[in-house]
C-alpha cells in the first residue's frame, strides 16, 4: 500500500538531490536542472498533499509554480545566452568578474 | 459549471488590486509604445511611466481615505487584502519605482541601452511587489515574488553586451531560483500541516491546534520559508549574492532592488509571521534577534574593507536590513511601524546616494571608488552637498530620515525590553560611520585628480535628487505625521 507518506520521502529525496546538484555542478544549465527537480518535488508534495487532504488548493498550486518555472526558464536560458556570447562558457567558474 | 463561473466571479474585486492593476495595463501600454519608437529615443516612455506611477499612487490615496469608511478590502476570495498596511507598502514601491526611473534615461543614453523595455519591466517589478504586500494566500505572495524577481533577473542583466552585468544577472537568476524552491518547499510543508493555503487560516489553525506548532513539520516548513525570504531580502547568511549582483547590475537597478523589492518582501514576511505564525513568536523572535545581529554586524563589517563604493553600499544596504530586523525582533507597535518607517526612509536616502553614483559614473563606471571620487565635492557642489545628506542619513544623524527610523525601530527594542540589541545596533551605525565619512573625506580632503567634466546634470535625475533630499529631510524633520499612517498601517 502506498501512503501520503511515501510520496512525501520521494518529494524529499528528490528535493535534497536537486539541493546537492546546485551546491556540486559546475555547468550553469545543469544547476538550472537541479533547480526545476527542486521546484518538482515541490510540486509532488503538493499534489500528493492535496489528495491526501481532499482539498483542491494545492493541485491548484501545482498549476501556478509550472506557469511561473515555464517563464523563469525562458528568462534563465536567455540570461545563459547573453552570458556565452560574452565569455563562451557557462561555467559557474567563470562567474569571476565579481570579486572582493 | 456555469455556478462555478459565476461563483468565481462573484468575489473579483478589482477595487482590491487597483494599484496594481493600473501598473500593469501602463506597462504593456509602454511595451507598445517602445516597439512604435525610433531606437534609442525613451524619454517620452521614461515620463509615461511617471505618470503610471503618478496615477497608481493616486488609487493607492484615494484607497488610503476609503480605509476608514471600509476598512480593509478583500477580493478574490480573500487572496488578496488592500488594507492600510498593503497601502503603506505600496507607496514605498511607488516611491522608489518613481525615483528609479527618474533617474534612468539619461543614465541608459549614456550607457548605450536606450531600450523602453526597462521601464515596463520596473512597473510590473511594482506591480508584482504590490501583490506581495497585498497578498494574503501563499498563492499570491508567489505568484507576487515570482513576477517582481523574474523583472529583476532580466533587469540585473539589462546591459547584455556588459559581461559584468550578465555575470549579475545570471547570478541572480540561479540563486533566485534556488531559494524559490526552497520558499515553495516550505510553503508545501505547511499546507500539509494545515491544510489551507490561507495565512490567516494558517494562524487561527495553529493557534488552536498547540501540539503542531512543535511538530518537526511545521518548524522544517517555517524554516524553508523563512529562508526563501530572508534570502530577498538579503540577511546574513543569506546575503552573499547581493554584492556581487548590486555590482554589477545597472546602477539605477541596484538602487531599485535595493529599497523596493527588499520593502517587498519585508512586508510578505511581516504578514507572515504577524498572521500565520502568531502562535510561534516566542521561536521566531529568538531567531531573528540572532539574525539582526549577525547581520548588522557583518554587513558593517565588510563595508568597512571596500573600496568601490556601489559595492560599500551594497553591503551598508545588507546591514540597513538588518537594522529593519530589530523592529521586527521588538515586535511591538512602535517596532513594527518603525520598519515600514524605515524602509520609507531607506527607499529616499539610498536612491538619493546612488543617484548621485549614477551621475559621478563615466560610462563602464570604472571610476566609482574612493581615489576616482576624490575632490568631487568641490568640483561639483551640488552633487557633493546631495552626497553628503545622503550619507548623513544613511549614517543616522539627525535631522535625517535615517535618524528618525533608527530611532523607532531601537527605541521599539528598548521597549519590548531587548535593550542589548539596541545597544549592538547603535554600536553597529556607529561603525558605519567609519565607511560613510570615508566616501564624505575623500569628497572633500583629498585633491582632484580629475575634472569630472562628463558629469551632466540631466534634468530627470536632477529632479530624482531633489525629491530624495526633500524626502530625506521631510522624514528626518517631521516623522510624527507619517509615523502615525505607520501605525494605522500596522494590523
Amino acid at each position: 500500500m502506498i501512503t501520503v507518506h511515501h510520496y512525501l520521502v520521494l518529494s524529499a529525496i528528490l528535493f535534497s538531490l536537486g539541493t546537492f546538484g546546485v551546491l556540486t555542478r559546475k555547468n550553469a544549465i545543469v544547476i538550472f536542472m537541479c533547480i526545476e527537480l527542486m521546484l518538482n518535488a515541490v510540486n509532488l508534495s503538493f499534489i500528493s498533499l492535496s489528495h491526501y487532504l481532499g482539498n483542491m488548493d494545492g493541485q491548484i498550486f501545482v498549476l501556478f509554480i509550472m506557469a511561473v518555472a515555464a517563464a523563469e526558464a525562458a528568462v534563465g536560458l536567455a540570461l545563459m545566452i547573453a552570458f556565452f556570447r560574452n565569455r563562451e562558457s557557462i561555467s559557474v567558474d567563470d562567474f569571476n568578474l565579481l570579486k572582493w | 459549471m456555469e455556478n462555478l463561473v459565476q461563483a468565481a466571479l462573484a468575489t473579483v474585486n478589482y477595487a482590491a488590486i487597483m494599484p496594481s492593476l493600473i501598473l500593469t495595463g501602463f506597462g504593456m501600454l509602454l511595451l507598445l509604445i517602445g516597439v512604435f519608437s525610433k531606437p534609442g529615443r525613451t524619454s517620452h516612455i521614461a515620463w509615461i511611466s511617471i505618470v503610471g506611477l503618478i496615477v497608481a499612487a493616486v488609487a493607492s490615496a484615494q484607497a488610503w481615505s476609503a480605509l476608514g469608511a471600509t476598512g480593509v478590502e478583500f477580493g478574490f476570495t480573500n487572496h488578496v487584502a488592500q488594507d492600510g498596511f498593503a497601502l503603506f507598502f505600496n507607496f514605498i514601491f511607488l516611491v522608489s519605482a518613481a525615483l528609479t526611473i527618474l533617474m534612468s534615461d539619461d543614465y541608459l543614453k549614456r550607457e548605450g541601452y536606450a531600450v523602453g523595455e526597462y521601464y515596463a519591466l520596473i512597473l510590473f517589478t511594482t506591480a508584482g511587489a504590490m501583490w506581495m504586500a497585498s497578498g494574503t494566500d501563499m498563492m499570491t505572495i508567489f505568484l507576487g515574488l515570482e513576477v517582481l524577481s523574474i523583472s529583476l533577473y532580466v533587469l540585473a542583466g539589462f546591459f547584455r553586451r556588459d559581461a559584468r552585468s550578465n555575470e549579475a544577472g545570471l547570478k541572480y537568476f540561479l540563486l533566485g531560483a534556488f531559494s524559490t524552491g526552497f520558499l515553495l518547499y516550505g510553503m508545501a510543508l505547511l499546507y500539509g500541516v494545515v491544510g489551507t493555503t490561507n495565512i490567516a487560516n494558517l494562524g487561527m489553525y495553529l493557534a488552536a491546534h498547540k501540539a503542531l506548532v512543535t511538530s518537526p513539520m511545521t518548524i522544517a516548513g517555517m524554516l524553508l520559508l523563512l529562508t526563501g525570504f530572508l534570502f530577498k531580502i538579503a540577511i546574513v547568511p543569506f546575503h552573499m549574492w547581493t554584492p556581487d549582483v548590486y555590482e554589477g547590475a545597472p546602477t539605477p537597478i541596484t538602487a531599485f532592488m535595493s529599497a523596493g523589492p527588499k520593502a517587498a518582501a519585508i512586508a510578505a514576511l511581516l504578514r507572515f509571521l504577524l498572521l500565520g505564525f502568531d502562535s510561534m513568536q516566542a521561536e521566531w523572535t529568538a531567531l531573528f534577534w540572532v539574525l539582526a545581529v549577525l547581520t548588522m554586524t557583518v554587513g558593517n563589517l565588510l563595508a568597512i574593507s571596500q573600496t568601490n563604493i556601489k559595492r560599500m553600499l551594497a553591503y551598508s544596504s545588507v546591514s540597513h536590513a538588518g537594522y529593519a530586523m530589530v523592529g521586527i525582533v521588538a515586535a511591538n507597535a512602535i517596532g513594527m511601524s518603525g520598519v515600514l518607517y524605515y524602509m520609507l526612509a531607506y527607499a529616499f536616502m539610498n536612491i538619493g546616494a546612488f543617484a548621485v553614483l549614477a551621475l559621478a559614473g563615466k560610462q563602464g563606471e570604472e571610476n566609482l571608488t574612493l581615489e576616482g571620487f576624490a575632490g568631487f565635492g568641490y568640483k561639483r557642489p551640488f552633487l557633493g552637498v546631495a552626497m553628503c545628506v545622503f550619507l548623513f542619513s544613511l549614517m543616522g544623524l539627525p535631522p535625517t530620515a535615517g535618524f528618525a527610523g533608527k530611532f523607532y525601530v531601537f527605541a521599539g527594542a528598548v521597549e519590548a525590553g531587548y535593550i542589548w540589541l539596541a545597544v549592538i545596533g547603535v554600536l553597529n551605525s556607529a561603525l558605519s560611520l567609519y565607511y560613510y565619512l570615508r566616501v564624505m573625506v575623500s569628497m572633500y580632503f583629498r585633491e582632484p585628480t580629475e575634472d569630472f567634466a562628463w558629469v551632466s546634470m540631466p534634468m530627470g535625475a536632477m529632479i530624482c535628487i531633489i525629491l530624495a533630499i526633500a524626502g530625506v529631510l521631510y522624514l528626518g524633520v517631521l516623522p510624527q505625521q507619517v509615523m502615525e499612517m505607520a501605525k494605522t498601517a500596522m494590523f
